[in-house]
Formats: structure tokens, C-alpha cells, sequence
């Protein structure tokens, strides 16, 4: 989806109608099934919800990690929660992919959901079930900025492989380059277009994350490329 | 470049209907009508007048001879402020920009003809509409309250005379008396307002009646800047503020205007001076013209604020379903610009540019503790979307305050001069 919005962004230019500046995180009505079938055992959301085996998740976003009153959180959990964790549209997209990278140790006994797609459908069925910013201007956004001004000619640069692999070194020191993700997300084997674009999201503060914004700006759009080349190859 | 009105009719595809108009024989120009003079209709009004250079007719219809910021009279109640310090009147938009503003009350509004129908009797043509008539209440809101009961216990929710009442009766107040406030349900005018009231109440209590007590019955469980709020109440006013939330009965409340008493969860309190802000909608004649939806706002394109029902019409401020944006004076401004750029680029050929929209609500805690919450916002397919926002942190310092609060008093001036010139 955000593939499209940028390749009409680049349309823009060229006097075709405008795109969305911003997109929906994803299609709500997929993410009311997904949550019935992966999430519903535990969770529970709506006007009669309560905390069963794990909190109910109205109010989620903006609350901080393991917050909720009478609600037997990991220590992991809480420990997140105290020391700045606050559910927003990213950080619950890092925890779903992936619960126990994120915070090991939770008790929430699911594998992750993988596809990115999925993951965006239900953080915008759950955005619903929290605070909206019309009326508490200060909770979390409901959409996300599509990155603007990233001319679809910087993704296809072909990038080269060889120098990208000099370029990791400085990539590696967090993130696994065997592809396993403890505490860090996975950058191998993601197709290029998607690493570029992730790349100049930090790069433009359009992505939040205050280490990965400043090494995104040290890196130059040859740089980007060479990088998702490098890394597509690994898995 | 001069708009003739043979060419005009011509690019337009309902030629027919623009003929058939009372008014439109011997009008040379396009002509825009905005309805409502506040933040949404003036800045509407002046930005279509002066960036057309008079190649666009713009009428302005508004009952108000002068308009009473509802922003910052939380202010005059706190005693920072005099009322006319809020007061603004239409002078300027008349004489500097040509603005053709008459004072009068939209009765009713033709979408065939394309004209609007005023109190007084006379019909006004438009080739495209701008309705910001800003909020009315919704009947039987708060059980016990009706219009009629708006001087025994005032919303003080639309500026000017209503907040000099309100604080009359505040200085009125016996010592150790109670002040009530019923606070309204989501989604309303303004969201920090009720809470910066309570504290400029409070703040004006303090110096004169320092054993009173303030009432705050809320149907809401939470609201904006609350941490920032009920940490001033704490620091700056203790033991003075108290609020009851929906889990304590603060969703069923009764007044009793003739008895001056409220009724909580059955309790019977007595009060002496009672705040009712009622739930609210869009402001009426948006609901005569067909415009709002079961939600008692109007739709609109997240694009540009047309309304979703008429493509000639334009909806702004409270009144429109504005999807993320608060409904504020700041969101109005800033909506009224989009929708300006959209009606020239329609009327004259004049550029438009994807639309920005932006909103910051500052609110007065105490003397020089000031605090904003801000948000970016952009157009979804959906609807107009929160990206990104930004708020005060609990245990700034005072210092920092004392800035937020400076920059509020910027902004106001910046701000009233962008809507009346």
C-alpha cells in the first residue's frame, strides 16, 4: 500500500491528481477478523470488556506497557512499562510481529504475525476502542504520513551489494545479521524497494526511532540502495 | 482579470440553476456567501476577498455586530482579562477588504436556487456557500436544562454575554459557596476549555472566596491536558477541585434550575452557581440546509471541506465532521484557508495546493503556568487524520511555562488579526 501511495506521489509531479499525504494504517474491517480469530481467546475490546487471561485493550493506545490495575503482567511487562513504554501505532507494530523479541519474557503466549499488512489492519480496528484525537488531541494518530517527496527514481537505484556489505558493519552491531530478531527487528531478506523506503522514513523523522533517525542521516541515497541490496541477499 | 458573467455560467455545468436565481441579473462577479462570522466564516471571508482582489463577491452573514472570542474568555473569568479584551468587530472586514457584511440571522437556505433566506425577510444569492455557524446545543442533553434556563445556570459557551453573566454570578457567590460545572459529552467545542475554566475559576475564587468549592460532574472519563490539569488543581489550587467521572455517577446528572441543585447517581446537592455546557452540534442552520448526518455534524471532503452533500456548499469549523482535527478556533482558521484556496481555484482559476491543516490549543492553568497540546494533521481518504502531536510535559519548569503562556498571547493576537484584519 505504501509502495502505491509513493509511486502516485511521484505522479504528483507530473500533474496527475493528488494522492493521499496520509494513509489509513489499514483496512479495519480485516482487522476485526484477524482479532476475532488470533486475539479474541485472551483479549477482549468493546463497551462489556474486562481483563481475562490478558488485559482487555480498550484505551491501549497512548497507555503505557503494563499499566492496567488488576491485570497479572509479566515483570518484563511492567518493567517496559515504567521505563517509557507507551503503546502507539509503532510500537504495538513491533509487538505484534514479534511479542517475545520485544519483550522477552512477556506472558502473552502468541508467535507474532508477520505480514505487515495484517499487522496495520488490526492496529486500525483496535485504534477505534481508544481515545480519538478529535476529542484528546494529544492521543496517538490514526493515520501514518506517507513519506512525500521520495521520488519513485531513489528506489530503483540499483544498488551495489558489495559496498552495501562494507556499509553493514555499522548495521550489524545491533542488528543480527543471521536474520534472528532479540530485541531488534529483522532487516534481512526484505525485498529492496521496502528497505529504501524504511530507510528515508527515518531519514525524513517520518519513522519514529531516535538511533535509527540518526543513522538513517548519515547515509546518502546511493548508500540506501547499496544497503537494501546487501541485506535483500541474506535471509 | 474580470469575471464576466456569461463566461462564468459557462464553465459551470449548472448553468440553468444560476439563472433561475433571484439576484444573479446584473451581478458581474461570482459571488460567495459565508455563513457565521467566527474564526471559521471571517477568515473564510477575508481570504477569498483579498487574495481574489475583487474578482470574487463576498457577503458575509452574521447576527453579531461584535465578536467575542470564545478562546481565552476563560481568561476574563480568571480576572487576567477584561471582556473587551475578546471583543472584535467586523469594521475592518467591511472597509479594508470589501467584505459585504450583513448583519442578520440565515433563516433558511435554498440549495436549488442557491440562495439564503434572512431572519429579516430579504434572500441573498450565492454561487457558492460557506456555512460556519459553529455549534448548537442538543435538546435535552443534560436532563433539567433547557434554553430557558441559560441565565439561572449559564453554558457561557458561545463568547460574550453569556461569560459576563457567569462571572457576576461568580462574584456573587456567598463565602464557601459551591460552584458546578456540568461538563459535556465527547464531542464538543474546544476540549480543554471546561478544565481551563475550572482553573481560571479557581484561580479568581482563590483571591476572593477562598473557602468555596467547585463541582465538576463529567460524563467523560478522560479529557485533554488531564495530567497537566489535575496536577495545577493539585499544585495551585488544592483541596478546591472536585470532579466526579462517570464511574461515580458524573454520566446521571439532573439540574434543577428554579432550586439551584443538581442530582447525581440520586444525590441531591445543593449549589450556588451552576456551569451547564450541554452536548453539542452543528450549528443549526447546517441541519436546515440538509447538510449534517445522524451524528448532528455536517460531512465533509477531507480534500478541501466541501460538504459531502452539496457540491457548491462548504462546511467549517465546530460545525463540520472534521474527523481528527478538535473542533477549536485555531482548526477553524486553519480549515477556512483550505476551503478559501478551493473556492478561489473553482471561481477564478487560481492555484490550489494540497491542503495543510494544523491545530494548537493553549490553556491558563494559574498566573504564568500556561500549557498546549498541538497535532498535525493530514487528509486520508477517509477523513482528515492526526499524524503527529505534541504536548507539555508534567514537571516542566516554571520558566517553560511562563513561555507557553507568552506564546498563547501571541497567537491570540496573531490569530484574531488573520481572522478580522
Amino acid at each position: 500500500m505504501r509502495r502505491a501511495a509513493i509511486i502516485s506521489a511521484g505522479l504528483l509531479a507530473t500533474g496527475a491528481s493528488p494522492a493521499p499525504a496520509a494513509e489509513e494504517f489499514g483496512d479495519r474491517v480485516r482487522g476485526e477478523l484477524l482479532f476475532t480469530r488470533q486475539c479474541s481467546a485472551c483479549h477482549m475490546v468493546g463497551e462489556d470488556a474486562f481483563n481475562r487471561i490478558g488485559p482487555h485493550l480498550n484505551g491501549l493506545f497512548g497507555r503505557a506497557a503494563g499499566s492496567l490495575a488488576d491485570v497479572s503482567y509479566s515483570a518484563p511487562m511492567r518493567q517496559m512499562g515504567e521505563n517509557g513504554l507507551r503503546w502507539t501505532p509503532d510500537t504495538l507494530d513491533g509487538y505484534i510481529a514479534a511479542p517475545q523479541a520485544t519483550v522477552p519474557g512477556t506472558r502473552m503466549n502468541y508467535r507474532g504475525m508477520a505480514d505487515p499488512e495484517a499487522r496495520g489492519a488490526l492496529i486500525a480496528w483496535l485504534r477505534d476502542f481508544s481515545d480519538m484525537p478529535q476529542n484528546i488531541p494529544e492521543s496517538p494518530p490514526t493515520a501514518r504520513r506517507v513519506p512525500e517527496g521520495i521520488d519513485p527514481a531513489v528506489l530503483e537505484i540499483a544498488g551495489d551489494a558489495e559496498y552495501g556489505e562494507y556499509l553493514a558493519s555499522e548495521c550489524t552491531t545491533c542488528h543480527q545479521r543471521d536474520g534472528s530478531d532479540r530485541g531488534l527487528p529483522s532487516i534481512t531478506g526484505w525485498p529492496t524497494e521496502d528497505f529504501a523506503i524504511a530507510m528515508h522514513a527515518y531519514k525524513a523523522d517520518l519513522r519514529d526511532h531516535a538511533v535509527m533517525q540518526m543513522m538513517a542521516k548519515r547515509l546518502d541515497d546511493e548508500e540506501i540502495a547499496a544497503l537494501a541490496a546487501w541485506f535483500a541477499t541474506l535471509d | 482579470m474580470t469575471i464576466h458573467r456569461r463566461t462564468f455560467i459557462g464553465a459551470v455545468a449548472a448553468g440553468a440553476a444560476a439563472l433561475s436565481a433571484p439576484m444573479v441579473l446584473g451581478q458581474a462577479r461570482p459571488r460567495v456567501v459565508v455563513i457565521g462570522g467566527g474564526c471559521g466564516g471571517a477568515t473564510a471571508a477575508r481570504y477569498i476577498a483579498k487574495d481574489s482582489a475583487g474578482a470574487v463577491d463576498v457577503v458575509l452573514i452574521e447576527p453579531s455586530r461584535v465578536y467575542y472570542t470564545c478562546f481565552f474568555s476563560n481568561l476574563y473569568l480568571g480576572d487576567f482579562w477584561e471582556l473587551e479584551n475578546t471583543a472584535f468587530t467586523y469594521a475592518r472586514l467591511a472597509a479594508d477588504y470589501g467584505v459585504n457584511v450583513i448583519h442578520d440571522l440565515a433563516a433558511g437556505v435554498d440549495r436549488d436556487a442557491r440562495s439564503v433566506a434572512l431572519a429579516s425577510g430579504g434572500r441573498v444569492s450565492y454561487d457558492r456557500l460557506v456555512i460556519a455557524p459553529g455549534i448548537d446545543f442538543v435538546e435535552g442533553s443534560i436532563e433539567g436544562w433547557s434554553p430557558d434556563a441559560q441565565t439561572a445556570m449559564p453554558h457561557a459557551y458561545k463568547g460574550g454575554t453569556q461569560a459576563a453573566l457567569l462571572k457576576a454570578q461568580l462574584a456573587a457567590m456567598p463565602e464557601g459557596g459551591r460552584f458546578a460545572m456540568v461538563a459535556p459529552p465527547n464531542p464538543f467545542r474546544c476540549p480543554p476549555g471546561p478544565y481551563e475554566r475550572i482553573s481560571m475559576v479557581a484561580h479568581f475564587l482563590t483571591t476572593h472566596n477562598p473557602t468555596a468549592k467547585i463541582l465538576v460532574l463529567d460524563p467523560k472519563e478522560n479529557f485533554s491536558k488531564q495530567t497537566l490539569f489535575e496536577n495545577g488543581w493539585e499544585q495551585h489550587y488544592p483541596g478546591m477541585v472536585e470532579r466526579i467521572g462517570p464511574d461515580f455517577g458524573g454520566d446521571n446528572v439532573q439540574v434543577r434550575p428554579d432550586t439551584m441543585e443538581v442530582v447525581v447517581d440520586g444525590t441531591v446537592e445543593k449549589v450556588d452557581v451552576c456551569n451547564v455546557i450541554p452536548g453539542q452540534r452543528a450549528g443549526n442552520i447546517a441541519a436546515l440546509a440538509g447538510l449534517t448526518d445522524d451524528s448532528g455534524w455536517a460531512p465533509v471532503s477531507p480534500d478541501d471541506m466541501r460538504s459531502r452533500a452539496d457540491g457548491n456548499i462548504w462546511v467549517l469549523g465546530d460545525a463540520s465532521a472534521q474527523g481528527d482535527m478538535p473542533k477549536s478556533g485555531f482548526s477553524a482558521n486553519s480549515q477556512a484557508k483550505v476551503a478559501a484556496m478551493a473556492i478561489r481555484g473553482e471561481l477564478t482559476g487560481s492555484r490550489v495546493f494540497p491542503a495543510r491543516y494544523t491545530n494548537t490549543c493553549w490553556s491558563l492553568i494559574a498566573t504564568e503556568d500556561g500549557v498546549k497540546v498541538g497535532a498535525s494533521y493530514e487528509p486520508t481518504e477517509e477523513k482528515i487524520a492526526s499524524v503527529e502531536s505534541f504536548i507539555s510535559q508534567p514537571g516542566e519548569d516554571a520558566e517553560t511555562r511562563k513561555l507557553t503562556w507568552e506564546e498563547s498571547v501571541g497567537w491570540f493576537n496573531g490569530i484574531t488579526t488573520d481572522v478580522f484584519g
